[in-house]
């Protein structure tokens, strides 16, 4: 298995390379950083644009280009962007924004989607089924940014009603703030709840429906029937031997699901004014920046990759049937 | 905690007053779209502490119902009302928990299909330690280790290991084990089994019958042993109640049942199946029509619309469960049931008189000697071969399964051959190959005496006008979205018949298995499983075939509509001197219909010939463990029968044993002296002549008489 696993992670790091090949390509060739520059107003002098094209290798070919930094990062150095900041220290910083709110975003997500379907799926064609479709077919069709705004809205409400600012809603974190580590922590979890709550309402919504139909097929299992002939309960049943194998199908969900929504909340992260990589891509593309673009590219399809990795080794854990020997 | 702790208790420890279970009055009734489906009207038993009951009853007719109703599993939806008092205690009414502390511990259950009986993600052992710790405060080793004992106690060998397998790991006959050392794992005091052997072949079967009568031996406990074939129960139950439309309608003493039946439905029941035992010409008696709705019962009896003997008072009000012949334990709900004790023959010989069932005539062909006959289908050495491959990217060969390790044999014109084997013994892929009309791997394909290696393409579609394909699951093997008429002209369309023709011959077909052609413009939904299956015939007659290839075609149907259907194909076969290729596991059906049998384990073929010699006059030892796991529905003999008990399941076909593929499991090479077993190890034996028409492959061939 350890093996099997090993080999598909030998695969994936071609496959990433592909994909940031093509991104490098694509962004090389259709931005145009000097004429950005020329545009400036009072235009820079001809001997700095001179330099800056020396600086971004634009005089060589872009295979030759691609490799130049290819080079760079399996160093670790991912280049320097347009304004000549080093691309590594804020990719650092950025990916930590991503994960905090996501991580925590997701897992909430899955934890509640998941109890959401299985309850609609026991009490199936009850109040609380159509009441939890009726929740999640109403989030699934609201884009990010109406519910972002709305749940803005809604945490003001509670500010201005309690007096104090509790739910702050713009940024990661108070600038400037002062006080020991158990302040900033408590500061921070304050202008984590708003943005968390936008990402797990659309997470909950979306697990809850396909851990319904996964659970409703379970629900009328042999195995299920065997385990209450032993003497188990219903409920006990249900839990310990119907979701242990409702999960399976929900591997694939779950791991992807990550892999998408690290890069995908551009929205979320722009609304509430967090500086992640969502952010850092359409940054960096209104910046005609190639070396950001290739940069998020690559932890894209890291991410995507990984994902399905983490997918087989899910599977794995969860199904015996499919371990390999 | 000691072991000790965890034994079984002696019958004798047990306190025996009154009935284990008393079911009185219970009705069960679920919502549907068309109304509500009253699936068990009014049923009233009872189960005596170390008495195996029988129920018998077709599909639909409450038996599972009733049952999951005393386990407190129906969902709860259903509506449930009378009474069920286990060991005097009200069972109705219970809550889940409540009833949880009963299920497993003093009722347990045992299930039909034991593939999805075990959850898939935990091991058998774990499964099986579950039961106990719900149930007994004992530490987790405690229980690891009683699981154990019981696996090894149900006959799975290295029990110790195998408990860490997960079920996909177990054969489906070792995973019916599990499930019985599950229900087995407290001590009961009932075991309701529901048709626990019907989706397993006969030689498990066998097996799995004699651990149940083991499991009763050791808890001592009563048995509710559900099912719908009579062969099962006769040897083994002690009393019998048949149920029909979710009633009782004749109980009593199995003897008394199989000898004296009074009650129309359980004769036919009786005469409808073919029996292994009997050597003439069997008239089978086929019940006309389908079980009744549920949801809207006219008044009177439920049978009478099937019934040979209904009058005009059946129709009044439905018969009660009244006493019969003066016995107190023999009850049956019909009118007439003494006009049926004055019925001349017993049992099956009276369903006969009075269902007036007749024996198809032999064709005209068949009276012309076998040798004399054309040949329609020849296999020589047929040879199918699979590899077996490891690798995602780079795939390699790490062995082959020897599907079909070359076979030989021909069917001449208007004669029956029944292929016969366990699953996994290579019959299907036989059959494939033989519809594929490819060049096989090895050997040859030869049909109307044209070798279909050396054919193109347009002669073997010339040649798949002669032969046509009868399915096993009438449900699947109709498209559910053409109506009848398209399913029966689509061979003639693909032919190229022309349209007056196909339209003349539709409705001709229709009228050839028995169904009206005024239904043509009907969809298969609308049409009961045996009527599919008619349907299915006659897509296979429609470009008048020689050969009709009939996979396990009766398998999938109730009793009484498999009668029809065997009865429909014999009188088929006479009247267009078809041949058939009978494929099926039911060795009752292939005694009743073919003429010439193969038997095949392991992709060989070790016995094969003229159907009365090998059914009386077994030669290979397989041949007479098969024959012998067979029940007979008849309760005296079948207490007499001695069992040849096949230990195991089939070795993996990529792995054969050397020499004989059946020493492994043979009880004959057991017993040989070491130099004579050699030969069995060494040495494939040949097929050689036993009799006329008669061959057998075992280097120690003797008759064993079984039946």
């Amino acid at each position: 298995m350890a093996g099997f696993l090993l080999r598909r992670l030998v695969n994936y790091v071609v496959l990433a390379l592909v994909a940031t090949f093509l991104a490098f390509t694509l962004a090389s060739a259709t931005f145009d950083p000097i004429g950005v520059l020329q545009q400036r107003n009072p235009p820079p002098p001809a001997a700095s644009i001179e330099a800056k094209k020396r600086d971004l290798h634009l005089d060589q070919p872009i295979p030759q280009r691609f490799v130049t930094w290819m080079g760079g990062v399996v160093q670790g150095d991912f280049g320097r962007t347009i304004t000549d900041r080093p691309i590594t220290d804020e990719l650092g910083r950025r990916v930590g924004v991503s994960l905090r709110l996501f991580l925590l975003g997701i897992t909430i997500g899955i934890l509640f989607g998941v109890l959401l379907g299985v309850v609609s799926a026991i009490r199936q064609y009850k109040f609380s089924d159509y009441f939890a479709t009726l929740f999640s077919f109403v989030l699934l069709s609201t884009p990010v940014f109406v519910l972002g705004t709305l749940l803005k809205m809604g945490a003001q409400g509670i500010n201005d009603s309690i007096g104090t600012n509790v739910l702050i809603f713009v940024g990661e974190t108070t600038p400037g703030f002062q006080g020991n580590w158990f302040e900033h922590l408590g500061d921070r979890l304050q202008h984590l709840i708003v943005p968390t709550l936008a990402i797990a309402l659309g997470q909950i919504a979306y697990y809850s429906r396909y851990q319904r139909s996964s659970m409703l097929d379970v629900l009328g299992s042999d195995f299920l029937r065997t385990a209450q002939a032993k003497g188990l309960t219903r409920r006990k049943a249900l839990f310990k031997h119907g979701l242990r194998t409702a999960l399976i199908p929900m591997a694939t969900l779950f791991a992807f699901g990550f892999g998408l929504l690290v890069v995908g909340g551009t929205f979320t992260e722009r609304i509430f004014g967090w500086f992640g990589m969502g952010d850092w891509l359409v940054t960096g593309i209104s910046a005609q920046d190639t070396n950001i673009t290739a940069t998020v590219t690559l932890f894209v399809a890291v991410c995507v990759l990984f994902s399905g990795w983490l997918a087989d080794v899910l599977y794995a854990a969860l199904d015996p049937r499919i371990r390999v020997n | 905690m000691t072991t000790s702790e965890l034994q079984f208790d002696t019958p004798a420890d047990r306190v025996v007053e009154g009935p284990v279970l008393q079911v009185d009055d219970l009705h069960v009734s679920f919502p549907s779209e068309a109304g509500r489906v009253r699936a068990v009207r009014g049923l009233s038993y009872h189960v005596s502490p170390g008495e195996v009951l029988g129920i018998v009853g077709e599909s639909g007719s409450g038996k599972s119902v009733s049952s999951l109703a005393v386990m407190g599993l129906l969902p709860n939806s259903a509506r449930i009302t009378g009474s069920i008092k286990f060991q005097g205690r009200e069972l109705i009414g219970q809550s889940d928990t409540e009833l949880s502390r009963i299920r497993g511990r003093r009722i347990s259950m045992v299930f039909q299909d034991p593939l999805s009986a075990l959850t898939p993600v935990y091991t058998v052992g774990d499964q099986i330690a579950e039961a106990i710790l719900v149930h007994r405060k004992v530490s987790k080793s405690a229980a690891a280790k009683r699981a154990v004992e019981l696996l090894d106690l149900v006959g799975i060998p290295n029990a110790a290991e195998r408990a860490k397998a997960f079920p996909h790991e177990f054969s489906g006959g070792m995973r019916q084990r599990a499930v019985i050392a599950m229900a087995i794992a407290n001590d009961p005091d009932l075991i309701i089994a529901d048709e626990p052997t019907t989706a397993l072949d006969v030689t498990v079967q066998a097996q799995v019958l004699q651990l149940l009568e083991t499991a009763q031996e050791v808890t001592g406990a009563g048995i509710v042993i559900i099912t719908h074939d009579l062969g099962v129960v006769a040897g083994f139950a002690d009393r019998l109640m048949v149920m029909y439309a979710g009633r009782a309608v004749e109980k009593g003493k199995v003897d008394d049942i199989y000898q004296q039946p009074r009650m129309p439905y359980t004769l036919g029941l009786l005469g409808s199946i073919p029996r292994l035992d009997v050597s003439e010409k069997q008239a089978l008696v086929p019940i006309k029509g389908n079980p009744p709705s549920l949801t809207d019962l006219p008044p009177g009896c439920p049978f009478a619309p099937r019934c040979p003997m209904v009058v005009d008072a059946c129709h009044t009000a439905e018969p009660p469960l009244v006493d019969v012949d003066g016995s107190l334990e023999h009850a049956a709900a019909c009118i007439r049931t003494n006009e049926i004790a004055a019925a001349d023959g017993e049992g099956a010989e009276a369903a006969v008189e009075i269902f007036g069932a007749e024996v198809a005539d032999e064709p005209e062909v068949a009276k012309i000697p076998r040798e004399q006959r054309e040949v329609v289908l020849e296999l020589d050495q047929l040879v199918k071969e699979y590899p077996v491959n490891k690798g995602v990217v780079f795939k390699r060969r790490v062995g082959t399964v020897h599907a079909v390790a070359g076979i030989s044999f021909d069917v001449r014109e208007g004669e029956t051959l029944g292929l016969v084997g366990e699953s996994g013994c290579g019959k299907t892929t036989t059959l494939m190959e033989i519809l594929g009309l490819q060049k096989p791997m090895g050997g040859e394909i030869s049909v109307l005496g044209t070798n279909v290696s050396d054919v193109d393409n347009k002669r073997r579609f010339e040649i798949r006008r002669d032969m046509s394909v009868v399915f096993q699951d009438p449900m699947a093997s109709l498209d559910p979205r053409l109506t009848i008429n398209d399913c029966i002209a689509e061979p003639m369309q693909v032919h190229g018949y022309s349209k007056d023709e196909i339209n003349r011959r539709v409705p001709e077909l229709m009228r050839l298995v028995g169904l009206r052609p005024e239904q043509l413009s009907r969809y298969p939904g609308e049409f009961s499983g045996g009527q599919r299956q008619r349907i299915g015939i006659a897509r296979a007659l429609a470009l008048e075939p020689k050969l009709v290839v009939l996979d396990e075609p009766v398998s999938a149907l109730d009793v009484s509509i498999q009668a029809g259907v065997i009865n429909l194909l014999e009188e088929l076969k006479s009247k267009l001197g078809l041949a058939y290729l009978f494929v099926a596991h039911d060795l009752s059906v292939v005694r009743h219909i073919a003429d010439r049998v193969a038997v095949m384990y392991l992709g060989k073929i070790i016995e094969i010939g003229e159907v009365d010699s090998v059914f009386e006059a077994p030669r290979h030892p397989y041949t007479q463990a098969l024959l012998s796991a067979i029940p007979i529905p008849d309760p005296v003999k079948e207490r007499q029968r001695e069992r040849i008990i096949l230990t195991g399941d089939l070795p993996s076909p990529a792995n054969p044993p050397s020499g004989c593929r059946f020493r492994t499991r043979c009880f004959l090479h057991a017993q040989l002296p070491p130099e004579k077993q050699r030969q069995c190890i060494e040495v494939e034996p040949p097929r050689e002549v036993q009799a006329p028409d008669h061959e057998a492959a075992c280097h120690f061939a003797q008759i064993r008489q079984v039946l």
